[in-house]
Parts: C-alpha cells; sequence; structure tokens
C-alpha cells in the first residue's frame, strides 16, 4: 500500500453562501504499482480528489498518507518538495507552455532541482528519443500534433523520475486511435514500476485491460462496486 | 552553492526564452528604455566634464574684472579710472581692456574682437579663431573684412589660433589696439573694461569692496563668481531636463507596471502550470527577477556606453544644436572625458531598481496562487 | 533558431562584456585625461593670455557668450528663472553674481 486516504473531506468557500461540498469522507487505499482509475462524471470530485493526493492542494478535513508520512499539515515548501519528487503530473490540456521548445517543456520540473545541465540535458534528450519525438525535440510545442503533444506531457512528467503518475482525463483531447496508444504507453510505464493514477469518464480508458482497478465516484462520495 | 548558481542559470534559461517568445515587444521596450538612459547618461557625462573643464582652464582667468556702469548698462570706462582706484593693497597689476563684439550679417555670426597690446600685431593684421576661419573659408594670408558705420576695413590672417583650444577661442578676432580703435570709434583713454591681478585669493573680496566704495558706479567680476557660474553653469536647466526626463523613465515604469499588473490569463495560466511541475512561488520571484535584471541592466550598460560614445566620440552631436541656438559659429572641441562616479551610481539604481521591482510585485499575487489551479 | 550556446551563459556573456566595456570607457577616460593633460594646459594659458572668462559655446547672443560678464538688465536677467528667448539662453544659468544677492 502506497498511499492511504482515511476521512477526506473538501470543501470550497467555507462558511460563504456559496459553500461546496466537493468531497465528503473518502478513505481510500491506493496501491503500489497498479494503474488505477477514477472513475466518474464530470463533477464528481474525482479531480479535486486526484489533485490532493498529488500535494496540489490540501483536504479541509482527513488524513493523507504516502508511504507512512503523513502528507496532509506539512507546510507547502515540504509539499512541492514531494510532489517535485514523487508525482508527475499529466493534465487533461497537456498543458504545456507555448514559445519554448519540446525540450526546454521537458526539462522544465527540473529546473527549480539546480541540476548540472549536461546530465539533465541527456536525460531528456533520451526521455524524447525514447517516446520517438527526436525529430521535433527543438521545435516549439505549438508546432505538434495532439499526440505529440500528449507524448512531450508525458516526458515532462517523467523527467524528474518520479515513483507515481498522475493523469486527469489523459485522453480527452485525444481520438480514439491516439487513446490507445496513449493506454499502451501507460502499459509500458506500469511495467517499469510506476504507480499510476488516471481519472477519467472515457471507456476507452477504464475498459482498458491496463487498468488493475477502478474506483467509481460520484458527488464526492465513492461507489462501492 | 553550485545547485543555488544551477538553479539560478536554468531560471535565466527559461527567463530568456520566455522573453524571446515576444521578440519585437522586448526588444522595443529595451530600444525605449535604452534611449532613456542614454539621454541621461548623455547630459550627464557632457555637462559634469565641461563643468570639469571649465573649472580647470578658467581658474587663469583674471581675478578681477571692472566694468563701469552706466544706466545699469556695462559702458565703456575712461582710462582714469585705474588712477582713480589709486594703490590697492595685494593687486599686483591693473591693465585696461579693449575688446567688444562684432556681427557679420553676411553669414550671420557673432564674433567676439579682442585688441590685446602684446600682441605686435600691425594694423592690417588680424589672428582669427578657427571657427570662424572654418566658417568662411579663411585661411592663412586671406582677407578678413569688417565693416563699420561708413567703411570697411581688410586685414590679412595672420593666424589661426590652434584648433584645440576652440571651446574657448572659436569666435575671437585679434588686432591690434589702434585698428580695433578706428574701426569701432572708441577714443583713445576709453577701454571696455579693466582687469586686476591680485596675489592673494583671499584678499580678492577686500578688494573689490574697497572698490566698490571708492567708485560706485563700477562693477567687479570676480573669478570664484565665474567659477561658480561654471560650476552651476546647468545646473538648474539640467535639473529641469533632469525633472522631463525622469518624468519619462516614470512613466516608463509605470508602463511597465501596468503591463505587468494586468496578467493576461496566458501568464497567469503559464504561472499555474510552473507550481504544478514543481516550482516554488521563490522561483517564479526570482525568475521575474531575472526578467527585470536582463531589461533594465541590459538597457543601463547600452545606454551608459552609446552616451559615452556619443559624449567624447561624436562630441556630443545631439547637443550641438541646443548650445548652438541661432548662432552659426560652434566650437569644434573634443571633451575631456571626466566621469563622475556618484552620477552613474545613481542612474544605475534609478534604472535598475524601479523597474525590477515593477516586474517583481505584480508576480508576487499570482505566484502564490494554489498550484491546482491549473486543474480547475 | 537556437543558439550554440546556453541562454544563460550568453546572458552571463553579455553582461560581463558589458562592464568590461564600462571598465573600459573609466581607463579610457583616465588616459585621455592624463594624454590631453598639454592640450589643456594650452587652453588655460590661451585663457591666461587674453584674459578670458567664459566658453565659446553659444555666441548667439553677448550674455550667452560671456555669462559672466553679462548686464543685469540683459534679457537673460529679467528674472533669474524666467526663459530666455535665445535658444541657448534658456538652459544657462545666470552669473552667480546676479543670482546670489
Amino acid at each position: 500500500m502506497l498511499i492511504s486516504l482515511s476521512d477526506i473531506n473538501k470543501v470550497f468557500n467555507q462558511g460563504k453562501h456559496n459553500e461546496f461540498h466537493a468531497i465528503r469522507d473518502i478513505s481510500l487505499h491506493i496501491e503500489a504499482g497498479k494503474v488505477t482509475c477514477l472513475k466518474g462524471s464530470s463533477g464528481s470530485g474525482k479531480t479535486t480528489l486526484l489533485s490532493m493526493i498529488g500535494c496540489l492542494s490540501r483536504p479541509t478535513s482527513g488524513r493523507i498518507t504516502l508511504e507512512n508520512k503523513i502528507l496532509s499539515g506539512l507546510p507547502e515548501r515540504f509539499l512541492t518538495d514531494i510532489r517535485r519528487h514523487t508525482f508527475g503530473f499529466i493534465f487533461q490540456k497537456f498543458n504545456l507552455l507555448q514559445g519554448l521548445s519540446v525540450l526546454e517543456n521537458v526539462m522544465l520540473p527540473a529546473y527549480p532541482l539546480g541540476l548540472n545541465h549536461k546530465d539533465l540535458k541527456a536525460s531528456a534528450q533520451k526521455l524524447i528519443s525514447h517516446f520517438g519525438l527526436d525529430r521535433v525535440m527543438n521545435n516549439p510545442v505549438e508546432w505538434l500534433s495532439g499526440g505529440e503533444s500528449q507524448r512531450v506531457a508525458i516526458c515532462r512528467a517523467l523527467i524528474n523520475d518520479p515513483q507515481i503518475l498522475i493523469a486527469d482525463e489523459p485522453t480527452a483531447n485525444l481520438d480514439t486511435r491516439l487513446s490507445q496508444e496513449f493506454m499502451g504507453l501507460l502499459d509500458e510505464l506500469r511495467k517499469t514500476g510506476k504507480t499510476i493514477l488516471i481519472t477519467s469518464h472515457d471507456p476507452i480508458v477504464f475498459n482498458s485491460p491496463v487498468v488493475d482497478r477502478i474506483v467509481e465516484m460520484q458527488d464526492g462520495q465513492i461507489m462501492e462496486s | 552553492m553550485i545547485e543555488f548558481f544551477r538553479k539560478q542559470a536554468y531560471l535565466i534559461d527559461f527567463t530568456m526564452s520566455s522573453l524571446l517568445r515576444r521578440k519585437g515587444k522586448n526588444f522595443g521596450l529595451l530600444l525605449v528604455y535604452t534611449l532613456i538612459v542614454f539621454m541621461l547618461a548623455s547630459v550627464m557625462l557632457f555637462s559634469h566634464s565641461l563643468r570639469k573643464e571649465a573649472g580647470i582652464i578658467l581658474q587663469q582667468s583674471p581675478e578681477i574684472i571692472v566694468q563701469r556702469l552706466v544706466a545699469g548698462r556695462h559702458a565703456l570706462i575712461p582710462a582714469e579710472y585705474i588712477q582713480k582706484m589709486g594703490r590697492l593693497r595685494g593687486v599686483t597689476s591693473k591693465k585696461g581692456r579693449l575688446w567688444g563684439y562684432f556681427y557679420n550679417p553676411v553669414v550671420k555670426a557673432n564674433y567676439t574682437v579682442m585688441a590685446p597690446d602684446h600682441l605686435d600685431l600691425s594694423t592690417t593684421e588680424v589672428i582669427i579663431g578657427a571657427g570662424i576661419a572654418r566658417t568662411i573659408g579663411l585661411g592663412i594670408g586671406d582677407y578678413f573684412t569688417m565693416r563699420s558705420n561708413n567703411d570697411t576695413f581688410s586685414f590679412q590672417v595672420k593666424d589661426i589660433i590652434e584648433r584645440n583650444s576652440e571651446l574657448v577661442t572659436t569666435d575671437l578676432v585679434l588686432i591690434s589696439p589702434k585698428a580695433y580703435r578706428v574701426i569701432t570709434g572708441i577714443p583713445e583713454g576709453q577701454f571696455t573694461d579693466i582687469v586686476l591681478s591680485v596675489r592673494n585669493p583671499r584678499e580678492v573680496r577686500k578688494v573689490a569692496e574697497k572698490l566698490v566704495q571708492k567708485l560706485p558706479d563700477i562693477r567687479p567680476v570676480l573669478r570664484e563668481e565665474i567659477l561658480r557660474t561654471y560650476d552651476s553653469i546647468f545646473a538648474w536647466r539640467q535639473g529641469i531636463v533632469f525633472v522631463l526626463l525622469i518624468g519619462a523613465l516614470l512613466a516608463f515604469v509605470i508602463f511597465a507596471w501596468d503591463k505587468a499588473s494586468g496578467l493576461s490569463a496566458e501568464e497567469k495560466r503559464e504561472i499555474g502550470i510552473l507550481k504544478a511541475v514543481g516550482w516554488e512561488s521563490a522561483d517564479i520571484l526570482h525568475m521575474k527577477f531575472w526578467e527585470g535584471i536582463i531589461i533594465s541592466l541590459s538597457a543601463f550598460m547600452l545606454g551608459y556606453l552609446a552616451a559615452y560614445l556619443h559624449v567624447f566620440y561624436s562630441s556630443a552631436v545631439l547637443f550641438e544644436s541646443v548650445l548652438k541656438g541661432w548662432a552659426t559659429l560652434y566650437p569644434q572641441f573634443k571633451l575631456v572625458p571626466f566621469i563622475d562616479g556618484l552620477q552613474i551610481a545613481t542612474l544605475f539604481f534609478f534604472t535598475i531598481f524601479p523597474y525590477v521591482v515593477a516586474t517583481i510585485i505584480p508576480i508576487w499575487k499570482a505566484s502564490v496562487t494554489d498550484p491546482d489551479a491549473i486543474m480547475r | 533558431m537556437f543558439p550554440v550556446i546556453r541562454k544563460s551563459a550568453f546572458v552571463l556573456i553579455f553582461f560581463l562584456t558589458g562592464t568590461l566595456l564600462m571598465m573600459l570607457t573609466v581607463i579610457d577616460a583616465m588616459t585621455k585625461q592624463s594624454s590631453t593633460r598639454d592640450s589643456l594646459n594650452q587652453r588655460a594659458m590661451l585663457v591666461k593670455e587674453f584674459g578670458l572668462s567664459d566658453l565659446a559655446l553659444s555666441t548667439e547672443a553677448r550674455y550667452t557668450r560671456h555669462l559672466t560678464l553679462a548686464d543685469r538688465h540683459s534679457a537673460f536677467q529679467d528674472h533669474p528663472t524666467s526663459f530666455d528667448h535665445f535658444p541657448s539662453g534658456s538652459i544657462f544659468l545666470p552669473p552667480s553674481q546676479l543670482t546670489h544677492d
């Protein structure tokens, strides 16, 4: 067991008239080396849950532990540190920085670590060629196709060699063929021992044999299956 | 420690990439900023060097120049005044001078005509300043003419005053006293003014006071006043120019502030992405700090270097027309470069600091947004 | 499209060059100060010889050519802070003896 959540609640705009209870009393265990999919319609709270697991935000109440370390309650600086060493993120809209080259985008998460430039560049290039992007390595990202952008986003998520990959609706902007290709890449990553967490309401994802476990969510709660 | 420097290098890499994305806008910005610094630095270097130079060479001016005032205007002073002054303690010599102005309507130039008596010039010879020689195209041996009321007088150019002293002699015309009196009609026994030499500089004020007591219609001009005048020669107008330029600088900073504080959705999104992929707020502020430094320090360096070349290698061509005004004579001179470290340091501070602050502050708020904003 | 050297290295080289050139201007100023000492002295000697009192920068009007010997009632001294109608008169300060008493 890698990550464990107990009695997690998340309330937005607490105390105001537009108070919104996004997550209610969720307890969940996520195993290492598996692909877990949070399934649910939009507004079900899966993205909110994912961002709390990935240390992007904090629960209103409840406890999150990562390999027995308690994450909830750590100050921002420590969270950032854990985040960049433990988690790699793939966002729904890829969120690549326009105007920068593929190589720069991939290296970006490692900048604050102050690594040796040659080493960092070499490992970024290795990742990029592993995902078949050599040809576009020095092109600005806005020249890329959807599939290429997706692969760049994966490279960027992997640059700090994280244990856990988090993907929020990764196939939302891809067609069927590219979505299947993406699942193939995930399978490959799983085989290298990465733990993968995906949110999706795309059947290609949650019906895929790559996914080990499906957690279905509705209205901020887990539906028992 | 090495991590720190490497990290800064990465942040600079990123800043440069992000600046280069809007090449036109950022180079335009740099150009305008450089231009402002260039103007400020040029004024600073030019006026400081000119002031220094004046302070050195005018140190040799007469200790006291005595003018006579009639109805509030400078008038000729009779030679008897020299006797009337009597013996003054500390005064080593008293000498009447003949000089005045001459306007040449053909070339629309004002000359300063002097008739020194120590020069052994015959009545038909003239020595002219290099500016005059250049403007009307005269060489040694050529003829130089001056018109008086009803006559035209011709002089042969005996010599041209050395070019490297143009700053003080460009418009000088030196002729013999005899010829000067004929042309101008100043009678024998009248002078333009009287110069006194005083051995001990501390006695100068005392001598001037005594002079005014003895001869109430005179006005003594002291060397220290000359020096003080040139020490503050551009002071107030330089101040006005500075106020205007500082105004321009501030307007520029406000513009930069405005641009930066109205962070576009695009920029906010980028900060969100950076935070989400593991940058801290401090990293983003550092990165913005470098952005401010790169633009403002470049503007400072380029502006200062261009100003140095402009003032000392192109004889401050841009100021020429301002100083020249409606005149046609202007000295060709190469200023001796004197640099005032304090002025440059002030300029440095006012170029870098406000700009860097203006780039960082607006980012402050954006950089502390929650990193999960990007996922919502 | 991409420079051979790293962007941060370029920035560093650029600023080092700038600093170096700025130091060079100081050295240039100092060498010029010593190499032009003779001509500076020459000017000073001419000032002494003819009893000159002013710089010949603006020859357009009596009171800008000989700032320090200007009449109190020349246009320029109507008021020490008034602008003059001669262009150069508007950038020079009136002589100190007029502004001090």
